[in-house]
């Protein structure tokens, strides 16, 4: 199979997109901004006196490069929901690809690279923001942009797969209130998971969210541990490469109705 | 409208007002209808302010040895920060239904026409969506307060008073949430509301730590917020400091309910009777 016909898909969503970017840029810019000068500094006062417990970090070092993995999978989430199902059954887009020599894999290759595309811009601006903050302290730093893409892209083809499954959007809100949201709170952005009870503990070790986060704080802070950044690595590849399998899978299926 | 208003008999300002309102429960019953098949959504929205109590609250909190009151007492940071995660409640609830489902209902579905031809108008609508989304932030709040409660975050008896005051807030954001509506035009726009105003509010309007870390300009700019009173006033009640502070902002968030019920009725009118 050519897959250059997924490149008309991203292109598709580029001559979208084009209209709005300057806003999307500005709020990528002032989201993480406010994000890491309410949480980040604010709260580091009241922190201040306890920095044993963030590894000898301020809370501002802590909480950046978290929030930077968080923000990846609320992007790519968001993206995989509401525009897919839109694409496929309100607006029905994909229904006319199809009628054309495009094919399911196709589609969903090009949604993941226009993904990837988003992803990679944010996690650019919140980068700099990062460096400007003074957060961003290694070279390193730099692997952490496609560290971010490459997390984004198992959430996004995780909630592509899903989205297949439904018939309306009120899945959504269940799967944003009782995955997403506790997994933002919960995995180690905001606090080290040993303030977790044991149980919960093992829950957010599972979660990729975790993993996405030790690998970025790692890189971003030039902090990687050499024994288990490899097994956070892996873990995310292979979380991609299933939900990818699925989302092909369920696109197939759904588009064949 | 006019027409209605002249084939029924002569009434007093509050009788007109009361007979309205008794109207607009048919909006009420409307959202009932329509939301019959989709109540998890509704209260699932009850679990929003719980996990955050859970991880900032405590995931966080329990790293921070307490927060120091100006009255001299220190208290733990979960205590602190719930009432304010109330207040947030209370505004997001009110927020979320008055800004996206009115403008779905105003723009996509023209639900507003259809009910426009009937006995209904312009403020029966206002007052029916603002009474819907009283009764979802009724049901936050509550389940908000007995949950502070069974975990002993509530320290002082003034606290049940927190209960109108997180609904007389959610009135005031419907109001807001209604008044800006009415200036959106597409779905992009909903960044600003909420981009530039709801969460720029929620993370540095005294919810998670005291405005004080700030410079005082910022921290006067914060002070003029709705949120902020909103939070001052709820704190105040839940942990038993209530004096003058509480006034003021009671008077304030009053003068700033009537100000966008003013707002919206005026901007509803506009866009609805072109």
């Amino acid at each position: 199979m050519t897959l250059a016909p997924a490149g008309h898909v991203f292109i598709r969503n580029w001559l979208v997109y084009k209209r709005i970017w300057h806003r999307s840029i500005f709020f990528g810019f002032l989201q993480p901004f406010m994000f890491l000068s309410a949480m980040g500094i604010g709260m580091g006062t009241l922190l201040a006196g306890n920095r044993n417990a963030f590894g000898g970090l301020s809370y501002l070092e802590f909480l950046g490069p978290g929030l930077l993995a968080a923000s990846a999978m609320q992007v790519a989430t968001f993206e995989s929901t509401y525009p897919i199902m839109n694409k496929i059954m309100w607006g029905r887009n994909y229904e006319a690809m199809l009628s054309t020599p495009l094919g399911t894999r196709h589609i969903l290759l090009g949604e993941l690279g226009w993904i990837g595309f988003r992803l990679a811009t944010i996690a650019t601006v919140f980068m700099i923001v990062l460096w400007v903050m003074g957060v961003a302290a290694s070279p390193l730093a730099l692997l952490a942009i496609p560290v971010a893409v490459l997390s984004g892209w198992g959430f996004s083809a995780a909630l592509i797969a899903f989205t297949t499954t439904q018939q309306n959007d009120m899945g959504f809100s269940w799967i944003f209130r009782f995955v997403i949201n506790p997994m933002f709170l919960f995995s180690g952005t905001f606090f080290p998971l040993s303030q977790l009870p044991q149980a919960l503990l093992v829950v957010a070790w599972a979660t990729p969210l975790f993993h996405a986060v030790e690998l970025i704080r790692g890189l971003t802070l030039g902090r990687l541990d050499p024994l288990t950044a490899p097994l956070h690595l892996a873990y995310l590849v292979a979380f991609a490469l299933v939900c990818v399998w699925l989302a092909d899978r369920g696109l197939a299926r759904r588009m064949a109705k | 409208m006019t027409a209605t208003l002249e084939q029924t008999p002569q009434r007093g300002p509050l009788a007109t007002a009361a007979h309205r309102l008794w109207r607009a429960r048919r909006l009420v019953e409307r959202n009932v209808m329509v939301y019959r098949h989709q109540w998890i959504v509704i209260l699932s929205g009850v679990m929003e302010p719980v996990f955050y109590l859970f991880g900032i609250g405590l995931g966080l909190g329990g790293l921070i040895q307490g927060v120091p009151l100006p009255d001299g007492r220190t208290i733990s940071y979960a205590a602190y920060v719930a009432p304010a995660l109330l207040a947030t409640a209370a505004m997001n609830g009110a927020v979320f239904e008055t800004i996206f489902n009115v403008f779905f209902r105003l723009n996509y579905a023209k639900t507003y026409d259809g009910i426009l031809a009937t006995p209904m108008g312009i403020t029966e609508i206002a007052l029916g969506e603002m009474l819907w989304a009283l009764m979802r932030s009724t049901l936050y709040a509550v389940s908000m307060l007995l949950i502070m409660w069974a975990m002993g975050l509530i320290l002082s008896p003034w606290a049940i008073l927190a209960f109108p005051a997180a609904l007389f807030i959610s009135a005031a954001f419907a109001a807001a949430g209604l008044a800006g509506t009415s200036f959106l035009r597409t779905v992009q726009d909903f960044d600003i509301p909420m981009g530039l105003i709801v969460q720029p509010m929620f993370l540095f309007s005294g919810t998670f730590f005291p405005i004080t870390v700030y410079p005082l300009p910022i921290q006067l700019f914060m002070q003029l917020t709705p949120l902020y009173h909103s939070i001052s006033l709820i704190r105040g009640l839940s942990i038993g400091t209530v004096g003058l502070t509480q006034l003021w902002d009671f008077v304030y968030l009053l003068g700033f309910f009537a100000l966008m019920m003013w707002i919206a009725m005026n901007r509803m009118e506009r866009r609805l009777i072109k």
